[in-house]
C-alpha cells in the first residue's frame, strides 16, 4: 500500500462520506415514518388505499434502483407540467435531491414491507383487548401496535439501514459525487485502484457498523425483559 | 401521441433493441448467479466445517462484498483488470476477442462476485439447518462421509436455501443494471441509448422499469412453484 496515495485519497473520500450520510440520514429519518404510513396503508380496510399501497411496494421492490433513479432524474424532468411546478422541480431538477427522493421511496417500499409483516404478527388478543378497553384506533395505533410492530421490526430494519447506505452509491450515476463517485474519480486518476478500494471499503465498514450498532443499542433498550432483568438488584453471590 | 410512441419503439426499432437488451440481462444474471452458487457451496462448506484459514477468508470476502455497495466492486473489477487483461490479450494476440468479450465477461465475473457472497451465506445457514439427527443416523448406519454429504447433508440443505436463493436472485437480476455503467450493452445501457438519442428518457426508462418488473415477477412466481414441488412431503409444504 501506498502512503501517499491514501494520504491524498482520504480527505475527498471524506467530503464523498458527507454526501452519502446526508443521503442515507434522509433516507432513515424520512424513510420509516413514510414506510410505516405505506404498512398502515396497506393493512387498512379501504380497499382502494390497500391496492394502491400494494403497487407501489411492488413496483419499487421489483425493478433496480438504478431505474428508479433515472426515471426520477432524466424522466420526469422531460415533463412539461412538472418542470413548471417550482416545488417539483427543487425535488428532482437537482441531482441530490433527486438521490434523496429516490433513496427514500426505494427504502419506504421495502421498510413499508418489514413492518406490514410486524404488524400483521400482533396477537389479535392484544387489540381486542385495547378496544375492550375503549380505545380509540388513533391510541391503540400509538400505544399499543407501534410500540410492539417497532420492536418486531427491529432488527429486519437494521439490515435496511445498510442497505440504504450501500443504495446511496447510486447517487454517484446522476453526477452527485459521495464516497463511491469519489473512488470512481480516485481510481481513474491514480490507478491505485486496491488502495483506493480497500480505503473506499473502510468508508463503508465503519459507517454500517457505527449504524448497526446504533440500532442494536436501541433494539436492547426496546427489549423489555431485558430492561426488567437490569432493574433487578444484582446477587451478592458470584456466579 | 400514441404515433410517436409507435414510431419511436417499432419503426426506429428500439423496441426490439431493448428486448435484446433484456434478454442480455437474463443471461448475465442467470450466467453470474449460477457460477455465484457453484462457487458458493464450497466457500459454505469451508465456513460450516470451520476449515482454518480458509474459512476466515471466506468470512472477510463475504463481510466486504456484503457492506459495501455493487458499484464499488464493479468498479474495483473493471478498472483493476483493464491493464493486465489487455497484456494477456496482447500476448497470445486476441486484442479483438478481448475487446469485443471483454465487458461481458468482466460483467459476469463482478455479477458472481456480488451473488456469491450473498449465496456463501445463504448456503451455510442452509447447512447448519440440516437437523444433526440425521448426520447421526447416517454414521451410525456407517454412511462413508462422502456418501453422507452428498446424499443427506447436500440435498436437505438445497431444499432448506431455496428461499434464500430466490432473494439473492432477485438482488443478482436487479444488480445487473449497474453492469451499464462500465458500458454493457444490457437493458439498462440499452434504455439510456435510447433515451439519449431520441429524448425522450421518460418513455425508454419506464419500458426499462416495466421490464425488470416483468422479470423479477415471472421469476418469483417460477419460485413460488419450485418451492411448493420441493417441499412436497414436508409438513407445511
Amino acid at each position: 500500500m501506498d502512503f501517499t496515495i491514501i494520504a491524498y485519497a482520504i480527505p475527498f473520500l471524506l467530503t464523498g462520506a458527507k454526501t452519502t450520510l446526508l443521503i442515507s440520514v434522509f433516507g432513515v429519518g424520512l424513510g420509516l415514518p413514510f414506510g410505516i404510513l405505506v404498512a398502515l396503508a396497506r393493512t387498512s380496510r379501504n380497499r382502494l388505499v390497500c391496492k394502491a399501497a400494494d403497487a407501489y411496494c411492488a413496483v419499487f421492490r421489483g425493478t433496480p434502483m438504478l431505474v428508479q433513479i433515472f426515471v426520477i432524474y432524466y424522466g420526469l424532468g422531460q415533463v412539461g407540467f412538472l418542470r413548471a411546478n417550482p416545488v417539483i422541480w427543487w425535488l428532482i431538477g437537482d441531482g441530490l435531491h433527486a438521490a434523496i427522493l429516490a433513496v427514500l421511496l426505494n427504502t419506504g417500499a421495502y421498510t413499508a414491507e418489514i413492518f406490514r409483516t410486524a404488524f400483521l404478527s400482533l396477537p389479535r388478543g392484544l387489540i381486542e383487548a385495547a378496544e375492550a378497553c375503549g380505545m380509540s384506533p388513533w391510541i391503540i395505533l400509538r400505544r399499543i401496535k407501534f410500540p410492539l410492530a417497532l420492536r418486531q421490526a427491529l432488527p429486519s430494519y437494521s439490515s435496511e439501514v445498510a442497505i440504504i447506505v450501500k443504495e446511496s452509491s447510486l447517487a454517484s450515476t446522476i453526477a452527485v459525487l459521495e464516497i463511491t463517485g469519489w473512488a470512481k474519480r480516485l481510481m481513474s486518476e491514480t490507478f491505485a485502484i486496491m488502495d483506493i478500494f480497500i480505503i473506499t471499503s473502510a468508508f463503508y465498514l465503519t459507517l454500517n457498523v457505527v449504524g448497526l450498532t446504533a440500532l442494536k443499542l436501541l433494539e436492547r433498550q426496546l427489549w423489555f425483559e431485558r430492561r426488567l432483568t437490569r432493574t433487578k438488584p444484582t446477587s451478592p453471590c458470584p456466579s | 401521441m400514441f404515433e410517436t410512441f409507435w414510431s419511436l419503439i417499432v419503426e426506429q426499432g428500439w423496441g426490439l433493441a431493448l428486448l435484446r437488451g433484456a434478454l442480455v440481462t437474463i443471461c448475465i444474471g442467470l450466467a453470474g448467479m449460477v457460477i455465484g452458487l457453484i462457487a458458493a457451496v464450497p466457500f459454505a462448506i469451508a465456513r460450516w466445517q470451520r476449515v482454518p484459514v480458509l474459512s476466515q477468508v471466506v468470512d472477510v470476502y463475504s463481510i466486504v462484498v456484503r457492506g459495501v455497495p455493487g458499484l464499488l466492486v464493479i468498479y474495483l473489477l473493471f478498472f483493476g483488470s483493464v491493464d493486465w487483461v489487455q497484456k494477456v490479450a496482447v500476448a497470445f494476440g486476441y486484442r479483438d476477442v478481448a475487446e469485443s468479450a471483454y465487458p461481458s465477461l468482466i460483467g459476469i465475473l463482478a455479477i458472481a462476485t456480488i451473488s456469491c457472497a450473498y449465496s456463501v451465506e445463504v448456503m451455510r445457514g442452509a447447512l447448519e439447518a440440516v437437523p444433526k439427527g440425521l448426520l447421526e443416523a447416517a454414521k451410525s448406519l456407517a454412511l462413508p462421509p462422502r456418501v453422507a454429504f452428498f446424499r443427506i447433508t447436500l440435498p436437505l440443505a438445497l431444499r432448506l436455501a431455496l428461499g434464500g436463493v430466490n432473494n439473492v436472485w432477485q438482488m443478482t437480476i436487479k444488480d445487473t443494471s449497474l453492469v451499464s455503467v462500465v458500458g454493457m450493452q444490457e437493458l439498462m445501457r440499452m434504455a439510456a441509448i435510447a433515451a439519449g438519442i431520441t429524448r425522450s428518457p421518460l418513455l425508454f426508462y419506464c419500458i426499462a422499469a416495466s421490464l425488470f418488473f416483468a422479470m423479477t415477477a415471472v421469476s418469483q412466481t417460477l419460485f413460488g412453484l419450485g418451492e411448493r414441488h420441493i417441499n412436497r412431503g414436508f409438513s407445511g409444504g
